[in-house]
């Protein structure tokens, strides 16, 4: 694959379609792959990745880079296709700035599930078949990729790119019973104190250090509220529970609706909180309130939060539905 | 040299704990080592280190000032320090020791001192841990760190039947003399190290050339064009400044509570666009200064005030923790390979 | 849960300004009487109310929101409330999932002409609250001294 892609990049660099080209940089190991435009050919072939840790989204890097000059090749895997089209329906990026060159995937890992795993010191991870080949200081070990999978790759809702100018590989098709909602469910089915307690936990390690913000696509918004000295609300310090919550509540409540469940934030959240099952939650009420949605799975529908329907069920419907069991 | 066998080690922290707060590192729900203080059943946790450093003890995130009452025009003004307890820190690992050293520099020994620093670390007692299993991460051995001796007032270190504990400071050997420990051989942990060395020998970072840097570099360093291309992906989180031992950045504000108003310090970020930000506007603009800045303090600024040294320890958490894996042996690295 | 007999919840009554403050006005000329824990914030439209004021209620001191706003179909500019509708449905269900007492949030339709309908409302509200007890789970204690 990776052969495939950098010689398309050199191809779009060299017929002068494109100008430059964002893709992962090599790091110092295999896994630490950085974001990067790319200028020349050399560039590609020396430095160009793309492995099982191209899990990074690039989409949100395209609202600054399709506002420069000439066009830029951006290669788009189907999760970052949701949020690139999404992008593109809140007119944060210019399409006609951009080759699209969508990609098939089946999956990308997180070095996390490897390191625990158990598995320390990794110099080296191969690919082979369903098995990855891990070389450490402390000698060789394998483990099935399946069990390394970004926890957004586990429950893969579409392997379809919805928008791109070519595709590499053959393009694949939505899949609803992924059982994303799964773990959701679970939560809803505990008592409200047992829920407390969770999100308690979980929230309580929060350090604010607003990587899950910056990272996600949805969260294009020049200035946060949370940046505003003046809103009364501390954005780098979690200086009470009540910030701690209300943070997150608010993070997940503005993307809702717009929100296409990439797991960004949860990738990369230094603590581990299971963000995503803050927006899931969002974005399972929306389905079952008003109808099935994918945000960025096409160009014209409406997002649930930007529309109504006379007959909508009233608040009072969240005394009625689970909870108290 | 004392030692306690591996199956007594509980005994050893109920000792502790009987006295002062004991802090170990132990997993949470999700498998993220923390410093939490001990308490029956809690078992010390496996990893290399803690996802938060060990200066959370003596620099926490969120710390209170003062707080003011108003009536009318009348303004009460109350002290909001505490007085701190004594404790024990237990497995600070090597890197996470010599940034107490770094920190003293700022808080302890520089004017104005602070109070709240200074009250924690006289009052506390670090029992650091020898590295027996190091990472590709680490390059602590770059800064001249041997993560086979630690320092603080205790080293220990652990084979497969034993703790090995040595004191280095009168706190150390009050804190040994009152713990039921056998005595053991002034050399029992060497073999320990020696196993550590050769570890450290194969580290990949091992290597890291910090030639190009360190005191009177501002000038050739400042302009680098490799700034721009290096932070172009940077997101302008706070990850690596809030899991870094040595960020000592704060910034202090007041928040309004309607009957209190609460002066409070939080770790501040030189990533954020609010970062020393003035009623004139930001000094840097864009990410290209912020991410400068961070790395420029560690490996430039700070030698220049403190005899060369760097305000980096190599314990590798940015490296681990950073989004987009941006960090500093790629920013070493890549200024310092060029012309 | 034990409940102190003295103590009275304070309730955020966010009111829309076309229908249900000039319900609210509509109670107190006809002396209907609700009680005075009651505090009414006046905003143009049910879908003004952003979910960030309802999270800074509760950190400064209420007990319990709620929000009253024009039948939906009756909104002054329309479409307001439909908007309002979908946003506090997910929010109050979001403040559940986080185990969040949900009877401390409530959305009623209160028109201009309904003063019996609202000092009924809030006093039902009150007694609910009242007997859930304090809000505990999303104050601030540096907001309670």
């Amino acid at each position: 694959m990776q052969a495939v892609i950098k010689k398309k990049a050199i191809e779009l660099l060299e017929s002068g379609t494109v100008n430059r080209v964002l893709g992962w940089k090599a790091g110092e190991f295999f896994y630490d792959l950085t974001p990067a435009v790319f200028t020349t050919p050399e560039q590609i072939e020396k430095d160009f990745v793309y492995s099982v840790f191209s899990g990074a989204n690039m989409s949100k890097y395209l609202i600054d880079e399709s506002k420069k000059e000439g066009k830029v090749a951006a290669f788009i895997k189907p999760c970052d296709g949701y949020s690139f089209v999404q992008l593109q329906k809140e007119h944060r990026i210019v399409r006609e700035n951009i080759y699209a060159v969508g990609l098939a995937c089946d999956g990308m890992c997180d070095m996390r599930e490897i390191r625990e795993a158990g598995i320390k010191g990794v110099t080296s991870v191969e690919e082979d078949g369903e098995t990855l080949k891990i070389g450490t200081i402390y000698g060789e070990k394998t483990m099935a990729k399946k069990d390394a999978l970004l926890e957004r790759c586990v429950h893969c809702k579409s392997k379809k790119v919805v928008d791109c100018d070519e595709m590499i590989g053959e393009n694949g098709e939505e899949n609803r019973d992924c059982g994303r909602f799964d773990e959701v469910e679970k939560l809803e089915a505990m008592s409200p104190d047992e829920r407390f307690a969770f999100w308690r936990s979980q929230l309580s390690r929060c350090i604010r250090c607003n990587a899950c913000r910056e990272v996600c696509p949805a969260c294009s918004c020049v200035k946060c509220v949370f940046d505003n000295p003046n809103s009364g609300i501390a954005q780098k310090a979690a200086a009470s529970d009540f910030e701690e919550n209300n943070f997150h509540i608010i993070r997940a409540f503005h993307v809702a609706g717009r929100c296409t469940d990439c797991g960004e934030c949860s990738r990369v959240c230094p603590e581990h909180i299971p963000l995503h099952l803050l927006n899931r939650k969002f974005i399972k009420d929306m389905n079952e309130l008003y109808g099935f949605y994918q945000a960025g799975a096409d160009f014209e529908s409406k997002p649930p939060v930007m529309n109504y329907t006379t007959g909508d069920a009233e608040p009072s419907i969240v005394y009625a539905r689970g909870g108290d069991k | 040299m004392k030692k306690i066998s591996k199956a007594k080690i509980d005994e050893l922290f109920k000792a502790i704990s009987a006295k002062e707060t004991l802090y170990i590192p132990v997993d949470d729900s999700e498998g993220q080592a923390a410093f939490i203080p001990y308490a029956e059943g809690l078992k010390m946790s496996e990893d290399l280190n803690t996802v938060r450093s060990a200066k959370d003890l003596f620099f926490p995130q969120v710390e209170s000032l003062v707080n003011f009452k108003m009536d009318g025009k009348h303004i009460e003004i109350i002290d909001a320090a505490t007085e701190k307890k004594p404790f024990v820190i237990f497995g600070v690992r090597a890197c996470d020791a010599r940034s107490f050293d770094i920190l003293d520099r700022v808080f302890y020994y520089a004017e104005p001192k602070d109070s709240f620093y200074i009250e924690r670390r006289d009052k506390s007692t670090v029992v650091t841990l020898a590295c027996n299993a190091p990472e590709e991460t680490c390059f602590c051995g770059a800064f001249g760190i041997d993560p086979a001796e630690p320092a603080g007032d205790v080293s220990a270190w652990q084979d497969g039947e034993s703790f090995f504990f040595k004191a280095n400071t009168e706190k150390g050997e009050a804190l040994l003399a009152g713990l039921p420990l056998e005595d053991a051989a002034d050399d029992a942990a060497d073999k320990v190290k020696e196993d550590i060395r050769k570890i450290t020998a194969m580290l990949p970072l091992k290597d890291l050339d910090l030639s190009k840097f360190g005191p009177g570099k501002t000038q050739e360093l400042f302009n680098d064009p490799a700034w721009a291309t290096l932070s172009e992906s940077c997101l302008g989180c706070g990850t690596c400044t809030f899991v870094c031992p040595t960020c000592q950045c704060f910034d202090i504000r007041d928040f309004d509570g309607g009957k209190e108003i609460r002066r409070y310090r939080c770790w501040d970020s030189c990533m954020y666009s609010d970062f020393t930000q003035m009623s004139a506007g930001q000094p840097r603009p864009t990410q290209k200064e912020r991410f400068r800045q961070r790395f420029m303090h560690k490996l430039v600024y700070y030698p220049d005030m403190h005899e060369g040294l760097f305000s980096c320890v190599g314990c590798g958490r940015c490296l681990r923790k950073c989004p987009i894996h941006m960090n500093i042996v790629k920013v070493i690295k890549t200024i310092g390979e060029e012309k | 849960m034990q409940v102190d007999k003295n103590w009275t919840p304070t309730i955020v009554a966010f009111c829309c300004n076309w229908c249900s403050y000039a319900g609210a006005d509509l109670s107190g000329n006809n002396r209907l009487s609700y009680p005075a824990n009651v505090k009414i914030i006046r905003i143009p439209c049910s879908c003004r109310l952003n979910p960030m004021f309802i999270l800074r209620a509760f950190q400064r001191g209420a007990d319990g929101v709620i929000l009253c706003g024009c039948h939906p179909g009756d909104c002054h500019y329309t479409t307001g409330n439909y908007y309002a509708r979908r946003r506090m449905t997910l929010l109050f269900s979001m403040l559940d999932y986080l185990g969040i007492e949900k009877e401390r949030t409530r959305v009623e339709w209160v028109s201009a002409a309904e003063g019996a309908k609202f000092a009924a409302t809030m006093n039902e509200f009150v007694e609910a609250v009242t007997a859930l007890g304090e809000n505990k789970r999303l104050e601030d204690f540096r907001c309670k001294q």
